[in-house]
Parts: C-alpha cells; structure tokens; sequence
C-alpha cells in the first residue's frame, strides 16, 4: 500500500528552481533516503512535505492529498526532523517531548492525561524516563537527538521525516540514532524519508536511494544500483572507490588525489 | 515510572501564592502612604469600615477618606493595571519573537504615543482643558496604535522568510521616523519641552478612577487574549519551522499576540506616559525564579509586574516630597540593581 505519494512536486525560492517535478511513491514501511550534493534539493523535498516551503504538486498520505491549508492535519500525519533543531536549553524533556502532542491539542486548550501518557511511553522506549525533569541544555549532543526523535514519535504520525540526522553526531552515536530509526519502522511500520550525507551508512539503513542534482532526479535505485563510481564522480564531482563486502554492505571511499 | 506530570506542578502553587500574597502586600502599602491624609494604620481599619456588615470606629475624617479613596487608591490600582500590563506585553513580545532583549516598546508603541502626546502639547494644551474627552490619552493611544500597524505592514510586506527580523527592523525605523518628527516639533515650540519630557518619563499622579474605567477593558481583552496564547508561545519556543512543522501558523499566533499586546500597551501608555524597564525586568525575574515556560511566566508577570510598579510607585510620591519623582526613574534605579542581583545569583545556582 501506498503510503507517502509526490505528484509532480516542484518548489522554488523567488523564481529560483529548487526541486523540478519530484515523483515518487514510498509503501508502508519503507525507508526512501535522498542524496545528492549541497543544494541539490533534498531539504527542499522534505521541507515541501512538511508544509514549510510552498510547492505545487501534490503530495499524498495513504492516497489522501495533503490539505493545503490544515497545519494540524499534516502534523497528526507527518513528523519533521530538522537539520539543526532549535533546542530551547531551559525547557525540561518532558515538556520538550510533549510539544510533540500539538497536532492533538485544541488551539486554546491544553494537554490530556493520554497526551502525557504517551510521551511518557515515548520516553520509556527510547531510555529518556530518567531524563524526564532534566532540562536540556545540561544534555550532550547524542541525548539531544534522541529526544528530537522522541519528539517526532510523540506526534504519532506515520511518515517521519530526517533532514541529515546524524550530521552532528560521533561515529557511536550516528549509529545508535540510524539503528532506532531502523527498530521503530520495523516496530510501527513507520515510513521514512531521510536527506544524508553519509553515503556509506545511506546504502546500510535505506530500501531505496534517490540521487538528486540541481533539483532533478538522476539516478534511483538500491545501494548497488546507485553507489557507483562514475555516477558518483559525475554529480557529486568525487573521486571515491566503491568496495562491496560479502554482506551486500556498499562503501564509498573518497580518493586522495594529490601524490603523497 | 515515567513521570505522567509537566514540569514541577507542585512548586507552580507556590509561586502563584508568592505572588498574589506579594501583589495584596503592594496594594495595602500604596494606600498607607503618602504625603499628606490620614495616619497609616487608620487606613486599612477604614477600608474594612466600608465592607457590608464591619463597623470599625477608625477615626478617619471624610476628608481624609477622600485622599484615600480618590487619590491614593485609583493611583494604585492605576499602577497594579499598568505594572502587569507592560510585563505580560513584554514577556509575550519576547516569546513570538523569541528575542530575550525585545520589550513592549519595540514595534514603536513608545514613539507613536509620544509623537502623539508631543501633538497635543504642542497645540497648546490649554485650549484643550474643556474638551469633552481629554485629547492627550486619545493621541497617546493613536499614536502607538498607528505606529504599530505601520510596522507591522511595512516589516510583513517585505519580509518572507526572515520576517521577524524584517518587522523588528521596521520597529526601528518606525521608531526613528517618529522620533524625528517629534523632536522637530519640540525645536519649534520649546515651551512645551518640559512638559513632554515629564509625559515621556512616565506619572501616575494625576491618576483617577476615570483613567482605571478607561484603561481597564482594553488590558482585560488584551491579558485575555494574550493568556489563551500561552502554550502556544511554548511551542515557538522551538522557532518558526519546527512550529510550523507541529501544526501551528505561525504568522497568525504572531499576529494576533502582537496585536493584543500593542493594544493593551498603547491603552496604558495613553494614561501613564512611558515607563521603561518593566517589561523587560519583570518576564526576566519570572523566568529567573520560576522557569521559563510561558504557562507560568504570563501569569507570574500579570501579579510580579503590578506588585513591582505598585511598590516603585511608593518612593515616587514620597522621595522628592511635595514634587513627584517620575516613576520610570524609579523602575529603574531600584529594578536594575536588584535585576543584576538576580541574574548573580540564579545564574550561578544553575
């Protein structure tokens, strides 16, 4: 079943093409992950799908076109992970965690008890209880992701969208927040959509990579498919070896040009 | 066990009590003192006197009840009505645009009642005396209101992305523009120099219970308004897009909360002139001791700000005694040593 669908999606900054007629069609449970080099338009596909860019087109959830005018609607539906979340450093997480209830809450009404219930659970699955009245400035950057995703959990949505997760984080941590990405699609059959740089780790947790330059889409595929070295050299201008291990695993390493 | 509850519930009370006990405290000494009426501990043996059902022998004359009663008490109130007025603007203000150093001020309120007030002192206030509705509050409140709305089409007309900025920005250009004209104004009739400037610095003196009627539907829909927004202020906290991104317009909470605070700050600067520093002070003291999520701030402000201004208000009437030290002065000179104080303290405890 179709659960994210983009209908000729286009949007642009003051005349200025950013993303040329994007389509694609995501099933339930699947991991879409977009590369491509700076300004290709990845952000800009999944800023589109979160409603903060204009765009014309249609995207899709569950063959529903997303209203135009309902914020409250898309949030229920879609949760946005940002780039570089702004991080309010006096809040505690709980109440962080619970911003993530919005879409559920009436305008000038406040949070239910099964509002609070929830991001109590959201924070027990992903190890933040202990956390809860800790405010966030007194967290590392690796907690700190983590309860942006908790975040993102606590709006229930089915399709979760990652704008370069894992861009800030150490080696370890990258890991650690691509692996829970992983376990809670597989859990909720939670759809994913990820802009990263990484394109080693993109191959290892994506079902399907998308290769975008200046706006378009070039090449599509799986990691195999798309990871290979001409393509690579021609949009992204690299020089980089593709290795392939046993396990399926595709990883790029970029070539050293200058003579040692 | 996850905690099921928001940020410490229980000490919300505490400080809720804190302030409304403190705010009581304010308002009873207001009416105690003053230069001239009956002796302090009469009064508020009096005021129980007037309650249905109590008969205290007090031993105040009508006369001295009259000082009381039309003097002292409207200029309280005036003080509890203004003081959480310009602390809700002022801790609203910096929550939509998420700028600790913004205050009610910013958008060109002050500017546009000052022109305003400038005007009517200009155009000989003496004429003015035995008009039907006195002129100086109504420019006041014009003034403020226009330049606001100025800024707000001009700063929104041009901005897209960036629009916060581009409306702060149209604040000061406004503000400058206004000030200009008013500054002109005055070359040209320097006569009048002293009496705007004692306007700008801020008075409660002449205040009465027709100046609290006329404040107090405006700063009662404005306080409405700004309290049904205050979760959402919490959500911005997070900036526009993420805002955005969990179901809220954010140009329209902007608007609106922009809005109301305008109007409720325009309706008490028409009656007390420009008293600076509370709307900056008070929020920051809150959030100090309290935290800062504006489910408690905006509340807090309301009863700190009106207790604060109803306390500065005290040393005003009495420093400089008979003539009156203007109350923005006094804001300042006891508000900003006991503001470094607090930022000392707290910001090394946590």
């Amino acid at each position: 079943m179709t659960a994210l669908g983009f209908c000729d999606v286009q949007v642009s900054y003051n005349g200025i093409e950013a993303v040329q007629s994007f389509n694609d069609l995501l099933h339930s449970g699947e991991w879409l992950c977009l590369i491509g080099p700076n300004g290709a338009g990845k952000s800009s596909v999944l800023r589109a799908a979160a409603g903060l860019v204009p765009y014309s087109g249609s995207i899709a959830i569950d063959q529903k076109e997303i209203p135009a005018t309902s914020a409250r609607w898309r949030a229920q539906h879609i949760a946005y992970v940002p780039q570089s979340p702004l991080i309010p450093l006096d809040m505690n997480v709980f109440d962080y965690v619970l911003l993530g209830r919005n879409p559920y809450v009436g305008h000038f009404s406040w949070e239910s008890k099964h509002d609070k219930e929830v991001v109590g659970d959201v924070l027990d699955r992903l190890d933040l209880a202990t956390f809860a009245r800790r405010s966030l400035g007194t967290l590392s950057g690796g907690e700190v992701q983590r309860l942006v995703i908790a975040r993102a959990l606590a709006q229930e949505a089915p399709v979760l969208l990652l704008d370069e997760p894992t861009s800030a984080l150490d080696i370890g941590h990258q890991q650690q927040a691509l692996e829970l990405v992983d376990k809670l699609r597989r859990e909720q059959g939670l759809t994913v959509v990820s802009a990263m740089h990484d394109l080693t780790l993109a191959g290892m947790y994506a079902d399907r990579l998308v290769l975008m330059h200046q706006g378009a889409r070039v090449a599509e595929g799986s990691a195999k498919e798309v990871l290979q070295p001409n393509i690579l050299s021609e949009f992204y201008g690299v020089s980089a070896r593709v290795h392939h291990e046993d396990d399926g695993t595709v990883v790029v390493i970029p070539q050293r040009i200058s003579t040692r | 066990m996850t905690p099921t509850t928001s940020l410490d519930t229980g000490r919300n009370r505490y400080w809720f009590v804190f302030g409304g006990v403190l705010l009581l405290v304010a308002m009873i000494v207001g009416t105690m003192i003053g230069p001239a009426g009956p002796t302090w501990w009469r009064i508020p043996l009096e005021f129980l006197n007037r309650l249905p059902f109590i008969r205290i022998d007090s031993g105040v004359s009508e006369q001295d009840w009259n000082i009381v009663w039309l003097i002292r008490t409207p200029r309280v109130v005036l003080a509890a009505i203004v003081g959480s007025m310009l602390s809700i603007s002022g801790a609203s203000y910096q929550g939509v645009f998420r700028n600790p150093l913004v205050d009610p001020y910013l958008l060109g309120v002050a500017a546009g009642a000052g022109l305003g007030a400038t005007l009517v002192f200009a155009f000989q206030r003496g004429a003015t005396e035995n008009w039907i509705v006195d002129p100086l509050p109504l420019a006041a409140f014009v003034g403020a209101l226009v330049a606001v709305l100025v800024t707000y089409v001009v700063g929104t007309a041009f901005g897209t992305t960036q629009s916060t900025t581009t409306l702060i920005l149209a604040g000061v250009a406004v503000t400058s523009l206004a000030t200009s004209i008013q500054a002109f104004i005055l070359q040209r009739n320097t006569d009048v120099v002293r009496q705007v400037y004692s306007w700008i610095l801020g008075r409660l003196s002449s205040a009465t219970w027709g100046d609290v009627r006329l404040v107090l539907p405006y700063v009662l829909l404005s306080t409405g308004v700004l309290f049904m927004h205050r979760r959402l202020l919490d959500v911005l906290r997070v900036g526009d897009d993420e805002a955005s991104a969990l179901g809220i317009n954010v140009r329209r909470v902007r608007l609106i909360v922009v809005l109301a605070a305008t109007l409720g700050t325009s309706a008490v600067v028409a009656v007390s002139g420009l008293i600076g520093f509370v709307g900056i002070i008070v929020p920051h003291a809150v959030r100090l001791l309290a935290g800062a999520s504006y489910r408690k701030v905006l509340p807090l402000s309301v009863l700190l700000g009106a207790a604060f201004l109803v306390f500065a208000d005290i040393p005003s009437r009495v420093l400089a005694n008979p003539a009156e030290t203007p109350i923005g002065v006094v804001t300042a000179f006891f508000g900003a040593p006991f503001f470094l104080y607090l930022l000392r303290t707290r910001n090394t405890s946590t």
